[in-house]
């Protein structure tokens, strides 16, 4: 895979704070490159210097080869969607989109612009929209026609700024599904910046996982997910959390302190380690006792179980062919080779 | 045992507008209910009239058998937690808890005692002489709440009370409200929008819309065996399959696809349903599709299969992902479906 888009070592700071703390990113040519993280992890900052919105303090910034950090954004030619859909509320739909169609310097003639819209109100099913003033779309309708304006030009390099974060769920969940499938018509690099780990799961080709203006980890989905390379980075994925346990090698267990077994492991005896197990890795059964039921959650397709076990609360996910109580005793059993080691004690105090 | 009932309560507004048409309600003492639906529904509009902060234009609200539904608010014992926690920004932490038990005369030794032993509870012993503004949002909302429970009220109240905070500490906080709620088996009404939040809350849903109720019932049964289409559509997350057909002889059929419903009385239009971990991939039968999309999701995968009853989601343990463009079947567990009827949307038994 040939990289589109190269960032080395690129340093940010508004006064004493530091926003982006040598950032390394390679975005290759058809790829969708998710940046996850939470609020004040640096997510927008990033963007925006890769827009030219903002002017980096140290580091290079290559575009297709060439060193853009010193471009201004329009010769970029990036197009930038943001949370908030910013329309033009008196103008209809299609005015909206031509809009940056018809902006000084570009020289397209009017069939090009009219076959550019039928092809973004095709892809983004808003064809029967184009002629209804945008003050009158429901907030879905709304930021399909932001996503359209920015296709409409075919940048590029598209960058997505929590694109969904103020849809309600529903919508949420029906418009990353066809961005999803949107983007397999476009063949545009992307990077789609958000905290909702799902929407990071599930689109991305691959996961950037930003905290505190730091990359803690660069991977696919699955690699991210089964091999994160801390807890913070594993906390950051899935949900409910991962559990995670000080432990103890001894006899070829690991141990929790103060409160029993949890999995054999190959680690030499006294190895202290922190590891995670995620809670479908867990089954409530087929241990040897000691878990007690707080409560018990409905996660729709599956029961998620409140655990107090080996002196803490744990998460686990229960098939939904048997109910529990609350102050149930149960007996979790491990899938021993899921858990994910971190050596050393490495828990932060979060 | 019906500790809160709701008795043919209905809102109407001068200008003609039915918020609230006439529900009838019972939520169990020590029980956790959530009245869920989209924006307008009237659910907040419900709980604003069991606060005393709308006045109901018909109906009983029946707290321990006494009908409070024309008391002033103060009169009713009860404990609010909104969206925004609505603090006191010039007053400490403390000063914050202490105000109710103060409006009620509660002593000071005591309402220090109260104070303390609730802060202790909710974590927030060590913020307790700071002012609001100097809270993360999670900080202020566990304030709201400790404000809420330190009256130690017959009721709580709670509007969307995780509105406004962000991801993972909404599951935080969602656990901590739990929590308090078993461990003092207060009696609870709880409003939101978000079924998720609702399922795993709840002792009791019940899912509103155009001010009526649409279903009460555990959320394992309204998941399970959802009483209409509206209720079918709004819970679950990816949502239900349908396909809409004909039955005929406990035969369904939809265009190229049938199957054999066993013994079943209804005949003429109906919706079939069903949720994405009773479908499986086939290689021969079943509904025919082509696979569009392939999301992972760390403990599943969902994946999108195009057929001709529309766009299908199979949630599968599977571990590796399908080949988009694949030709694959759906293959339905047939106790776990669903049928609608085709005029009525009503669930068909």
């Amino acid at each position: 895979m040939s990289s589109f888009l190269q960032l080395r070592g690129i340093e940010k700071s508004f006064g004493a704070q530091r926003a982006l703390c040598g950032i390394d990113l390679d975005l290759g040519e058809d790829e969708l490159l998710v940046v996850l993280g939470p609020t004040g992890a640096g997510k927008t900052t990033l963007l925006r210097v890769i827009a030219g919105l903002e002017t980096p303090d140290g580091g290079q910034l290559h575009m297709a080869g060439e060193e853009v950090g010193h471009w201004d954004p329009a010769s970029r030619d990036v197009a930038f969607a943001f949370q908030n859909f910013a329309l033009y509320p008196d103008w209809t739909v299609r005015r909206n989109l031509e809009f940056p169609l018809r902006a000084p310097g570009r020289q397209l003639g009017e069939g090009e612009i009219a076959e550019r819209i039928a092809w973004a109100a095709d892809l983004l099913h808003i064809d029967k929209l184009l002629d209804r003033p945008s003050v009158q779309l429901s907030g879905g309708e709304m930021q399909r026609v932001a996503i359209g304006r920015c296709i409409v030009r075919r940048p590029r390099l598209f960058l997505l700024d929590e694109p969904l974060t103020n849809l309600d769920a529903k919508l949420r969940e029906s418009l990353r599904v066809e961005l999803a499938l949107l983007r397999r018509s476009l063949a545009i690099p992307m990077v789609y910046v958000t905290h909702d780990q799902a929407e990071a799961l599930s689109m991305a080709d691959r996961i950037a996982v930003l905290s505190e203006g730091t990359m803690l980890q660069v991977g696919t989905p699955e690699s991210v997910y089964r091999n994160p390379s801390s807890p913070q980075v594993a906390r950051q994925l899935g949900q409910p959390a991962i559990n995670v346990f000080e432990v103890c090698s001894r006899g070829g267990q690991w141990w929790v302190e103060g409160g029993g077994s949890i999995g054999s492991t190959r680690a030499a005896e006294g190895t202290v380690s922190t590891i995670g197990i995620r809670p479908e890795d867990i089954a409530p059964h087929g241990g040897s006792g000691g878990g007690i039921v707080r409560a018990v959650e409905d996660a729709g397709s599956t029961w998620v179980l409140r655990v107090d076990w080996l002196g803490q609360s744990v998460h686990i996910t229960a098939d939904k062919e048997r109910d529990y109580r609350p102050g149930t005793d149960i007996a979790p059993k491990v899938r021993t080779e899921r858990i994910v080691e971190w050596r050393g004690s490495v828990l932060r105090d979060t | 045992m019906n500790f809160l009932a709701l008795q043919g309560l209905a809102k109407t507004y001068p200008d003609g507008t039915e918020a609230v048409r006439g529900i009838d309600l019972s939520c169990a003492e020590g029980a956790l209910t959530v009245l869920l639906g989209p924006s307008g529904c009237g659910k907040t509009t419900t709980l604003r009239m069991v606060a005393g902060l709308e006045r109901p234009s018909e109906g009983k609200i029946l707290l321990a058998g006494e009908d409070m539904a024309q008391w002033p608010p103060q009169r009713r014992d009860v404990g609010f937690v909104f969206q925004f926690y609505a603090l006191y920004p010039h007053l400490t932490v403390r000063e914050n808890i202490a105000f109710p038990l103060e409006n009620m005369g509660v002593i000071a030794r005591e309402r220090a005692r109260r104070v303390e032993e609730i802060a202790d509870r909710l974590r927030l012993d060590h913020l307790l002489d700071r002012r609001p503004r100097h809270l993360s949002g999670g900080d202020q909302q566990r304030v709201a709440l400790a404000r809420a429970m330190v009256r130690r009220p017959k009721l709580y109240l709670m509007d969307e009370p995780l509105g406004t905070l962000d991801a993972d500490l909404r599951l935080a906080m969602r656990e901590l409200i739990r929590d308090q709620q078993l461990a003092d088996s207060v009696t609870t009404l709880y409003v939101t929008h978000d079924q998720e939040e609702a399922m795993s809350l709840a002792d009791q849903v019940v899912v509103m819309e155009g001010g009526a109720i649409r279903q009460r019932a555990a959320a394992a049964e309204i998941y399970a065996r959802p009483a209409d289409l509206f209720v079918a559509h709004f819970i679950g997350s990816p949502g239900m399959n349908f396909a809409q057909g004909q039955l005929e002889n406990s035969v369904f059929r939809s265009g190229e696809f049938s199957l054999s419903l066993g013994n079943c009385t209804s005949e003429g239009n109906v919706t079939l349903g069903i949720r994405p971990e009773f479908v499986r991939l086939v290689d021969e039968g079943g509904l025919r599709g082509e696979i569009v999309l392939d999301e992972y999701q760390g403990a599943c995968r969902y994946v999108h299969v195009q057929t001709a009853c529309g766009r299908w989601v199979v949630r599968t343990e599977e571990a590796g992902a399908r080949a988009l463009g694949q030709r694959v079947g759906l293959d339905m567990r047939s106790e776990r479906l669903c049928l609608f009827d085709g005029e009525s949307g009503k669930r068909i038994e």
